[in-house]
């Protein structure tokens, strides 16, 4: 079977964007993506959505993407698996390649979250969790998570500023990423000083909402080299559940998602952990980033605080984590994340990151998770 | 009546719906196969473990020790009217876990991972409709007609 390489790459601003309607935002990402492969519309076999509809007025948002992007009537479809949707666009469509269906696939994320009045957002907030056991006790997005920390510290003395580190480095990274929703560096007292969500977390524990788009253009390897001078390969592509409910897990310290994943794409691309230099991983809210270094092997169990705390996980340390600011400083529209991350990695990959390229960078990794980890995809990406 | 069950309650129908008519009685049940005898808690009609569809309800004592809790302080809609809330999940000791609120009997400050507490049927007294519940207790509470907890 064919290899599939990433030929093309294109990314908008993540942000309040009032400016524009999903499928310009989509547009935008697209086009960049286009120029950068150098290729025009012909040469696009299928494209894959990855987008959450019920953020959405439009229904069934396939069909307005493929139309504003002149791509009819070349096959579509969207998927969704919450905030794992893009990276489920990402694996469908190497499937496709893999396949031998299609060689050439254009993979959308796009997300916009701002359509929805205040009072909407709370209603589908009540409803993230299992419906049938726990929402009627009022649990929230960042509630589950909070649990996640609070049994985390507990167990293996992780503490409030463990957590506040990871918001510390992923603003300071956002900071010089032109593409993220905030752009300022933070202090822990600063975080400290922010309104309670669900304890321990503050406002500066949590990612915030945003509107944007990211675009990635995968081809079949022989395509790949016809069309690029510099291909980056899916190497790894990893997928694993778990269950809906969190009262049905073996523990609240980590996510089995995203252990099996990724082994699945250490194992496929015949690597492991300490191979990585660069990674962008589901950092929704701080301790989601510290289990992430402890599910993907970049340190044991329950060393994910002191593991930030020593800046290993910053531009020199062990594997550069979340350089581009993360779900937290860049933005997450939930659609475009797992798109947006496979963008960043290329980037790091091409050496075309600017002032926040890893050195050496050869080896990439991305880890997006979707709920509270029911859905984990890591991808391993490498270069020639 | 399954739709008696949360403050707010999404699953109106379902196969285990006698569990909120028995949590109304002040019974906290969960679910056993007919053929192998697997149990589960939260109650489920299919047999996870051999796929059988036929169970039988059994009443659970609710005690257990607190896994992990958080004090939730932006609210989703239908709670604003008692945020802030304190949840927890609950390891029982026959097995399964449970989600809950904590009940009056055991003050904000006296909530620590690893403590003993009781699962304990509550119903909404000051509603006219049915609407029930249950609730982190100390251990050997049981089903009260005291003031809600906010």
């Amino acid at each position: 079977m064919t290899r599939v390489g990433i030929i093309g790459l294109g990314h908008g601003v993540f942000g309040r964007r009032s400016d524009a309607t999903v499928q310009e935002l989509a547009f935008e990402a697209f086009r960049a993506a286009m120029e950068d492969a150098g290729i025009e519309r012909d040469a696009v076999d299928a494209s894959v959505i990855g987008s959450v509809p019920e953020y959405h007025k439009q229904r069934s948002l396939a069909g307005v993407v493929q139309e504003y992007l002149g791509l009819v009537p070349k096959p579509t479809w969207l998927t969704e698996v919450a905030c794992a949707s893009g990276s489920a666009a990402m694996r469908t469509a190497w499937m496709a390649i893999k396949a031998g269906v299609h060689d050439v696939v254009a993979v959308i994320g796009c997300q916009k979250m701002t359509e929805l009045s205040t009072p909407e957002i709370l209603a589908l907030m009540g409803r993230v969790g299992e419906v049938q056991w726990e929402s009627g006790f009022g649990t929230t997005f960042p509630g589950y998570y909070a649990m996640f920390a609070k049994r985390h510290m507990h167990e293996f003395g992780t503490t409030r500023d463990h957590l506040l580190d990871v918001a510390v480095k992923n603003h300071h990274y956002g900071a010089m990423n032109p593409l993220a929703l905030f752009r300022k560096e933070i202090t822990a007292e600063k975080a400290k000083a922010s309104e309670d969500v669900a304890t321990p977390f503050q406002v500066y524990d949590c990612c915030a909402n945003a509107d944007g788009a990211a675009c990635v253009i995968l081809a079949s390897e022989d395509r790949a080299r016809e069309i690029s001078s510099k291909p980056v390969w899916l190497s790894g592509m990893g997928c694993a559940s778990a269950t809906m409910s969190v009262l049905r897990r073996p523990n609240l310290v980590g996510l089995p998602s995203a252990e099996q994943a990724a082994a699945q794409a250490y194992a496929m691309a015949g690597i492991g952990p300490a191979d990585v230099k660069v990674a962008d991983v589901h950092d929704c809210f701080t301790i989601a980033e510290i289990m992430a270094y402890e599910d993907l092997g970049f340190c044991e169990r329950g060393e994910g605080g002191p593991f930030v705390a020593e800046k290993q996980s910053y531009i020199g340390g062990k594997v550069a984590v979340n350089v581009d600011g993360g779900l937290k400083a860049k933005g997450h529209p939930i659609g475009a994340t797992g798109v947006s991350m496979t963008y960043e990695i290329a980037k790091q990959l091409r050496g075309e990151a600017g002032e926040r390229q890893v050195p050496d960078a050869d080896v990439g990794l991305t880890h997006n998770v979707g709920g509270i980890g029911q859905y984990c995809f890591v991808q391993v990406l490498t270069r020639d | 009546m399954f739709k008696w069950f949360g403050k707010v309650n999404y699953t109106p129908y379902t196969k285990v719906a006698d569990f909120a008519r028995h949590l109304r009685d002040g019974r906290l049940m969960g679910s056993r196969c007919k053929r192998c005898g697997a149990t589960s808690f939260p109650p489920r009609a299919d047999c996870d473990a051999c796929m059988h569809g036929e169970f039988e309800f059994f009443e659970v004592s609710g005690k257990g020790t607190l896994h992990t809790f958080t004090k939730i302080v932006a609210a989703p809609t239908g709670f604003e009217d008692v945020t802030p809330y304190t949840i927890g999940v609950v390891d029982l000791d026959g097995g399964g876990k449970a989600l809950a609120w904590f009940g009056d009997s055991i003050p904000e400050q006296d909530i620590s991972i690893g403590m003993e507490v009781q699962v304990v049927p509550r119903i909404f007294e000051e509603l006219e409709e049915i609407k029930v519940y249950y609730s982190l207790e100390q251990p050997g509470t049981t089903w009260s007609k005291a003031e809600q907890p906010w």
